[in-house]
Parts: C-alpha cells; sequence; structure tokens
C-alpha cells in the first residue's frame, strides 16, 4: 500500500479477516479457476511487482545488480464486502491444491464492519457454537444381569413413531364402537427432514431429497416424511401419490397456498400433515426471509408473487390476533380442508412460553402435535443477531413439555417433534436417540441433510453460510441454473438414503444395549446420564461422572 | 433371573406343592424371597366368599393401628388366620411379629354401593393401610380382596414356606402363584416381590421391563386407583392386565396385542387389523419391552401365560385335565404333575398367550395372529 493512500476505518488488512487465503506462488499454474469459482469475488487476479537480484559468476569483477520485474497469482481482496468466507471451493477446484483457506487463529476485526450502509450481517446456516448438550449425553442404561443383549443386526426392531393426536385407549376405543371420527394418526419414520422451503433450496436439492424420500418408503419401506417449509410445493408433486410422503407447510406468508389450494380437488394422496410455522429456531419472532437474490420466474410462479423481490413473511399470522386464536382458528381450518383426515400441528421455535402453548393444544381436539424448534436450528437467511443471540436450547424445552404432558397423563398422546442442532456435530444417531428419550416423539433435521447429503460445506465455525444470497457454492441454496446444476439430484437421492439406512443401523447399536427394540423408547429418561450436576438436574436424567 | 410356578386346580391343593416346585428349579434363583398367591380358598375361607380377606405382616403396634383405623371404617373382622413361625427363621429372612390373613366384614353403607365403587374402596383401603405403613415401618399390606391371599417373605422359598408352616389346610387353593426371586435391579423390598395384585388382578414377571420407567409415568397419571408406589419394573404388568380388562373392557386375549403388539406387515393380514390397529397406536404406551414371561391370574380365576415379542425367557405348561401348572421350566411341571402327558407340554412363543381356564379341561392357544373374539 502506498504510503499516502488513504486508510478508512473499514480498511481491513488480511490479518483482520477470518479467512485467510494461502496461496502458493511455486506450484500455481495461473489457470484462474479458484477466481472463477469463488461464490464472493474474494480473490482475483494479483499482478506483484518483485525484485530481482543478478548475481555476476563468481570470481569476476562484476557487482551484483538488481532489477524489478512483475508476476502474477492470486491476492485475497480485504474490503469486507468481499471478504473470503472459507468455502474452500477454490481450494477443490486447484488442480495443484495451490491456494487454501485458513481459519484466522486470533479474533478478527471484519465482525465490527459487517454493516455497511447500515445494513447488519445476514446469512444463512447456524448460530457458530460448536457445544451441544446432546453430545454429552450418555446412555448407560446397559441391561447386564437379567438380559441376553440383543442383536442390533439380527433382531428386529420397531422403529417407527406416531405423528398426530393418540386418544386415551379407553377413549379411542369408544370411538371405534362408535364408527365416531378419530384424529388421524400417521405411522412414520421418527427422523424427519424438516421444512426446508422449494425457493430456499435449489431445484435440484428439492427434487434429490424428495426421490430419496420416496426411494427410502417404496424401496426400502421407511415411512420417512419431508415437510415442504414455507414456499409452497411444485404442481406436479402435489397431484402425485408421493405427496404422502410430504408434511405441507403454512406460515405467515401462506406462499404457494393458492396453488395449493387450487390443486386441492385433484390430489390423489392427502399429505402427511400440515405443519403450520409460527416460528423457528434459529430466527424466533422473526417471519421466513427470502432474498431477492433468489426470487426467479420459477419461485415466483409457485409462491404467486412477482419475481425479483424480497420475500419476508411476517412474523406473525396477520389475520389472528393471539397464538390461542391464530392456532385454534388455523388447525381447524387446515383441518376441514382435508376433511379431518389430516394431522395439523404447529410449530413455534423453542421459549420459555412454549409450555403455555403446549398447555393449549392439549385442549384442542384437532392439534395433532407440537413441533419444537431450538436455538440451534439453521435457516436459509437471517440476521446474524437473530441466529446468535436469540432463542432456546431444545433439550430443556423439550423436557419440560414432556414432563409437563406427563403430569396431565397425556404423554405421546401430543406427540412433540424436536428440532435444532441434532447432528451438528456429525451425531446424528446419539443426538436424536438422546432427544427421544428426553421425550420427543420425532426429531427434525435440516442442515445435516444439507451437509450429509449434499455436501453442504457450512460449519458451527462460521464457513460459508452465505445461503441467502443464491450464490451457494455446492447449488444446494441458489436459485442460479450455473451453480444449482453442480448438484445431481440422483447423487442427493442416494446420499439421503445412505445417511437413513447408517442412522437405523446406529439407533440400533444404542437401543439393543438398552433393551429396547419392540417400541421406540420415548421418554426412557432413566436410560440418559452426563457429566454435568446441573444439566442432570434441570433435565432430570442420571448424573454420573 | 426369577423362577415362577402357578397351578390351576379343579381340587384344592396346598401351596407348598407349588413351593417345592420352585426348588426344583433353585438353580435359576438366588433364594431371595418367595410370593405366594391364592384364589378359589377352600377350608375355613370359603365360608366367608365375597368378603376381603387383609394379608400383610404387622407389628404389634402396627397391627392394633390397623384394628383402630378398620374399626373406624366399619370393617368388622370376622375369620383371622396367622401364621406360626417354627423354629428359627432361615438364613436371610428377618423375625416378624405378625404374619395376618383376616377376613373383614364390610358395614352396610358399603355393600349397597356398585361394585366398581366397592373396588375402588377396598382398592383405597389397602393403599391407606400400605400408606401408614410406610410412614411407621410397622406394617406392610399386600392384598385386601374377596376370596384372595397373598404371603411375600424374604429367604430361600422352601426354607421359608417351612418356616411359615405353609402346608396346612387353610391355604390350600384351587390358583396358585409362586415367585422365586432372583434379587436384581431393585433392593430387597417387600413390596417389589412378585406376584402383585390389584382388584382381582394378578402377575408375576420373569424377566425385566426395559421400558419400565415411561410405562409407569403413563400409568401413574391416568388417574386409576392403585397404579402407584411402583417398586419393581414387573408392578407395570399387573396394572396393564388391569387396565385392559377394566378400563378398556376388553379381554385377556387382547392383552398380548397391547404389551407387544404385532408388526405392521402382520397387521396387514390380520382379521381384525382396524380394531388392532387402532388398539396399538392407543396403547403404544404400554407397549413392554426387554425380556419377560408373564403368569398371572384373572378376576374369573382364568390363569395364562405371555412371552416378551422375542421370547427371550423360557417357561412352558402342561398338565391334565383338572390340574394345569405354568412354570419356567420343564422339571417344576414334572414335581408337580408328574402324571401328565408330556408330549402335549406347551411352550408358548413370542405370539402366543396360554390360557386354562378355572374348570382346568384344556390349554388354549390364543395366538396373535388369530381373529379376536367378537368386540361388543
Ligand atoms: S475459500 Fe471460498 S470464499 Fe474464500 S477465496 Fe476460496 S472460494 Fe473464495
Ligand atoms: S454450501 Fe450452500 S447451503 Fe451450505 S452453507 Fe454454503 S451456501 Fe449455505
Amino acid at each position: 500500500m502506498p504510503t499516502d493512500a488513504a486508510i478508512t476505518p473499514s480498511t481491513l488488512s488480511q490479518r483482520d479477516l477470518p479467512w485467510q487465503i494461502h496461496w502458493d506462488v511455486k506450484t500455481c499454474t495461473l489457470c484462474g479457476r479458484c477466481t472463477a469459482v469463488c461464490p464472493v469475488n474474494a480473490i482475483e487476479l494479483g499482478t506483484f511487482r518483485k525484485r530481482n537480484i543478478v548475481v555476476p559468476f563468481v570470481g569476476g569483477r562484476e557487482k551484483p545488480t538488481s532489477n524489478f520485474g512483475v508476476y502474477h497469482g492470486i491476492r485475497q481482496r480485504t474490503d469486507p464486502g468481499y471478504a473470503c468466507i472459507g468455502c474452500s471451493m477454490c481450494n477443490l477446484v486447484c488442480p495443484n491444491n495451490s491456494i487454501a483457506a485458513i481459519k484466522s487463529e486470533s479474533m478478527d476485526m471484519l465482525r465490527f464492519h459487517r454493516d455497511r450502509g447500515g445494513q447488519p450481517r445476514t446469512r444463512g446456516g447456524r448460530r457458530n457454537r460448536g457445544d451441544s448438550v446432546l453430545d454429552q449425553m450418555k446412555f448407560m442404561r446397559i441391561s447386564m444381569l437379567t438380559d441376553p443383549a440383543l442383536d442390533a443386526g439380527r433382531h428386529e426392531f420397531e422403529l417407527r413413531t406416531l405423528l398426530g393426536r393418540v386418544l386415551p385407549p379407553a377413549k379411542a376405543l369408544a370411538s371405534w364402537k362408535a364408527n365416531g371420527w378419530t384424529p388421524p394418526v400417521r405411522e412414520i419414520h421418527p427422523l424427519m427432514i424438516g421444512s426446508m422451503s422449494f425457493g430456499a433450496l435449489s431445484p435440484n436439492m428439492w427434487e434429490g431429497l424428495q426421490m430419496g424420500v420416496a426411494y427410502l418408503n417404496e424401496e426400502l419401506g421407511m415411512p420417512v416424511r419431508i415437510c415442504t417449509g414455507e414456499g409452497g410445493c411444485p404442481p406436479r408433486l402435489l397431484r402425485s401419490r408421493f405427496l404422502k410422503y410430504v408434511i405441507l407447510q403454512i406460515a405467515s406468508g401462506y406462499f404457494g397456498w393458492d396453488e395449493i389450494i387450487h390443486a386441492l380437488p385433484e390430489m390423489k394422496e392427502d399429505p402427511c400433515a400440515v405443519e403450520i410455522k409460527y416460528g423457528q429456531g434459529a430466527k424466533p419472532g422473526d417471519g421466513g426471509l427470502l432474498q431477492w437474490h433468489k426470487v426467479n420466474k420459477l419461485i415466483a410462479a409457485i409462491r404467486g408473487v412477482p419475481p425479483g423481490v424480497s420475500l419476508p413473511s411476517p412474523p406473525t399470522h396477520q389475520t389472528k390476533y393471539s397464538i390461542e386464536e391464530a392456532v385454534a382458528k388455523m388447525i381447524q381450518s387446515m383441518s376441514m380442508a382435508w376433511g379431518f383426515r389430516v394431522p395439523v400441528y404447529p410449530k413455534i421455535s423453542a421459549s420459555s412460553t412454549s409450555l403455555a402453548v403446549l398447555n393449549n393444544l392439549t385442549r384442542n381436539p384437532y392439534a395433532s402435535g407440537l413441533a419444537i424448534d431450538g436455538e440451534d436450528g439453521g435457516t436459509g437467511a437471517a440476521y446474524n443477531v437473530s441466529m446468535d443471540h436469540m432463542g432456546h436450547p431444545i433439550a430443556s424445552n423439550l423436557r419440560d413439555c414432556y414432563l409437563n404432558l406427563v403430569k396431565l397423563g397425556q404423554q405421546n398422546e401430543l406427540p412433540l417433534i424436536a428440532g435444532g442442532g441434532a447432528g451438528k456435530n456429525g451425531n446424528l444417531a446419539a443426538n436424536a436417540a438422546a432427544l427421544i428419550m428426553l421425550g420427543a416423539s420425532v426429531v427434525q433435521i435440516g442442515k445435516y441433510i444439507m451437509q450429509a447429503g449434499a455436501g453442504c460445506l457450512g460449519t458451527e465455525g462460521d464457513r460459508c453460510n452465505i445461503c441467502n444470497i443464491g450464490r451457494c457454492p455446492k447449488g444446494i441454496t441458489s436459485q442460479d441454473p450455473r451453480l444449482y446444476r453442480r448438484l445431481d439430484p440422483e447423487k442427493v437421492a442416494e446420499r439421503v438414503v445412505d445417511v437413513y439406512v447408517g442412522f437405523d443401523t446406529e439407533i440400533r447399536k444404542i437401543l439393543a444395549p438398552l433393551g429396547r427394540s419392540t417400541s421406540l423408547p420415548i421418554g426412557m429418561s432413566d436410560a440418559l446420564g452426563i457429566a454435568d450436576k446441573a444439566v442432570a438436574d434441570r433435565l432430570a436424567i442420571k448424573y454420573a461422572v | 433371573m426369577c423362577r415362577l410356578f402357578s397351578l390351576t386346580s379343579t381340587s384344592c391343593i396346598s401351596p407348598m406343592k407349588a413351593i417345592e416346585a420352585l426348588d426344583m428349579m433353585k438353580e435359576g434363583h438366588d433364594g431371595s424371597g418367595v410370593g405366594l398367591f391364592l384364589s378359589s380358598l377352600e377350608g375355613p375361607f370359603s365360608r366367608y366368599k365375597g368378603l376381603p380377606i387383609l394379608s400383610g405382616i404387622f407389628t404389634r403396634d402396627g397391627f392394633k393401628r390397623m384394628e383402630e383405623y378398620m374399626a373406624e371404617l366399619g370393617f368388622t373382622p370376622r375369620f383371622q388366620l396367622t401364621l406360626d413361625t417354627t423354629g428359627n427363621p432361615p438364613p436371610g429372612t428377618p423375625r416378624r411379629e405378625i404374619y395376618l390373613i383376616q377376613v373383614f366384614d364390610p358395614p352396610e353403607d358399603f355393600k349397597s354401593l356398585e361394585q366398581v365403587l366397592q373396588e375402588r374402596k377396598l382398592t383405597g383401603i389397602r393403599l391407606h393401610l400400605r400408606h401408614m405403613g410406610q410412614e411407621k415401618e410397622d406394617m406392610v399390606v399386600f392384598s385386601f380382596w374377596p376370596d384372595v391371599i397373598t404371603i411375600k417373605e424374604v429367604g430361600d422359598p422352601l426354607e421359608t414356606g417351612q418356616y411359615l408352616g405353609l402346608d396346612r389346610e387353610e391355604l390350600c387353593a384351587r390358583q396358585i402363584l409362586a415367585q422365586g426371586r432372583q434379587n436384581t435391579n431393585y433392593g430387597i423390598n417387600l413390596y417389589a416381590c412378585h406376584p402383585f395384585f390389584i382388584q382381582g388382578v394378578s402377575s408375576m414377571t420373569n424377566g425385566e421391563n426395559t421400558a419400565f420407567v415411561p410405562i409407569k409415568e403413563y400409568l401413574s397419571t391416568q388417574g386409576v386407583v392403585g397404579y402407584e408406589g411402583y417398586q419393581s419394573d414387573s408392578e407395570v404388568f399387573t396394572h396393564i392386565l388391569h387396565f385392559t380388562l377394566k378400563e378398556m373392557g376388553l379381554g385377556i386375549e387382547a392383552y398380548k396385542h397391547i404389551i407387544t403388539p404385532l408388526q405392521d406387515s402382520d397387521l396387514e393380514a390380520h382379521p381384525d387389523r382396524e380394531f388392532l390397529q387402532r388398539l396399538k397406536q392407543a396403547c403404544r404406551r404400554l407397549i413392554i419391552d426387554g425380556p419377560n414371561c408373564v403368569i398371572g391370574c384373572l378376576p374369573d380365576k382364568t390363569m395364562f401365560m405371555v412371552q416378551d415379542r422375542k421370547k427371550l425367557r423360557p417357561g412352558i405348561v402342561g398338565g391334565r385335565p383338572g390340574l394345569y401348572a405354568f412354570s419356567s421350566e420343564a422339571c417344576g411341571l414334572d414335581a408337580v404333575i408328574p402324571d401328565r402327558d408330556k408330549s402335549l407340554d406347551f411352550q408358548p412363543m413370542h405370539l402366543d398367550t396360554a390360557i386354562v381356564s378355572p374348570e382346568c379341561k384344556e390349554v388354549r392357544i390364543c395366538r396373535q395372529t388369530q381373529p379376536l373374539p367378537l368386540q361388543h
């Protein structure tokens, strides 16, 4: 930098950035692939000045001289607007492994400058905290005395769960005898692919997930369900028999519901369920957000909006004035739309008010469950501050709700669907089992299936996480065909199948030693232990060191 | 592993017979306790058919407190039997003051109550006495019900039986459940000893119910009198059976469909699939898990055996018309009914409920894949 160049408050050095590009002059062939692939233009072709020393032959009279030359290479930009996001796509495409993004070991200065023009940072992704209470839990009640251990590979395991309101036994029988209405109940796989909208996800990603789910159901007999998120559902899927594997979400923007309502008379199958979104864990109290970058023609058509505009759904369902009313009315109208044959349940952000919502639902005969999304849930777009600081951890929230149902004698009558952080560090089966034993009937995943199913690069260490601007380098959350063609839907489907088959094996490896195989061990809290007294007391599980 | 033996007969039999069968299977239990359930009593108790019998262990103070409480409620003591111990208690058995079996005559206003209310009242009294006893540790109450005697004590079954002098005419019964206890998960507490009893329903188990905690949490919040104070993971089997019969109004054939329902592929092919699907969903919270063999006796004196979903425990039923026995092992059967046709012995498998009605004519096998009797 010339000595007289202007230094502004936001002038940063490479060292001030969270990710630093290490580029190797010796091996780089200047092919340009890295600069072409970089989703945020963080690197560019650089012309560097270099002083050459010319040393004459030894023993001669001439003195060494020097001259100046140039060489070309890769330069990392330091403008905050172009800061490297650490996605490492440059490394992925480099034929010579000449470039790498390395996370700075000291705190970056960039974070103080991410509000240019008064626009605080928005991003997609997760909370960026690696800690997880679920990871610390151990399954301790191993039967060593009276049990012949179950064989995870050989024995029969019943790993299904129920989605929908289950009547108390005597009532269920009475209603059966009287041929009366019984709330609809679906028997499903306990690991559900949570709501990620068509729009937030690229068409290829969506298609891949749907194909994977269809394969799991039709070829492997695993009743896996997937929720659409708020963004409607492609018209052909609405009219296909695969709709029964899909949970339609309705949220405050009602995006896509025109299309859904119109498709109603032509539906061959009922959807698995309807999820009414009141909140999500990643950004509680915030509505949905699809930034304009991603609203192309297709998305606009499915959602029933003009293209190229940002689509925020309001934080509240505007036509209702209280959650009780909203929940009651919406559940009723949604149930009515499908002749009371489809379970309808609300999804809320985990919060200290969850219990109040739950208590309301227990008294609503049409409510089919409650989905609670903890602070570790992911999102396609949100303000950084919402993601990092808002919300409630799932473990204690879920536990409180479950124990409240126990108090009412209604456990599993109203299934609790827990999400937010399951598998955040890769331990999906263990985390899901822990949630189930704390009281969840169903566990929802989102980020995990993006990482495992499509190779999403995001981590809790703030890597990538640009899902909001439509530049997803893996084509997962982009609406630009040049990007999403990178993602082969068939391969995504294969990975989804691998994930589920592997998950089932791991879950058996957990349940077999606990002596559980006849039913999903919902609320089997006696199996859980943790080496943290406060957590153990809070969750009413065992303390073990 | 615990060992179980039960018999049902048309003529009355001494409980020592069942204990001898337990002794034959001695390798299978550590002799840490014995429990007996006796019903269809002969002898003096048969003269008080219909009147509730209180079974328990008391200190002198406890006995007095119990008498006072019963008097307050207007229950008049009738026939009383105390077990006279002989010699020193066997190793491990504590010296107790009073082993009591006492008939009570309820007050007039009780007799005018509906049957359900009478039953609830009797259970309530038993629980009250239990709570009183737990407070001062001066009484342990096992059952309070017409035509039912329950005896439980820690120690080796045979030695304890002899010590308590169980081979007496007053204790002869036509239905007997006996368990030789292997102490496993829970400390030796008389309330943790099988067979468990509630309102005419009794059962005992060899095994471990790994789904105990969620089931216990569910049962104890259903507002049914008596679903409380769980000391053993097997106690919920008795209560689920009671729930099946009394709260849901179903028969024994439905019990297995509740504790270990069929898997979907089998349900699809079942003539009662719609009903069973409902039942499976509604009663999912009552599904048991782990290795378990359950033997029980119903209020109508029908005796049965069921196995867990994977049939991980031994169990055999056999006999001859007039006398049938359910046993953990065949040697137990041999000890009591050596003259039976062994080729007719039956080991219930994962779908079976073996049932012998009080007429003791035959062993009826009810397989889960068969149609259920009509539901009304
Ligand atoms: S790591 Fe990603 S953002 Fe950083 S320079 Fe490489 S491609 Fe660009
Ligand atoms: S790879 Fe795509 S989906 Fe994953 S964090 Fe980056 S932008 Fe988001």
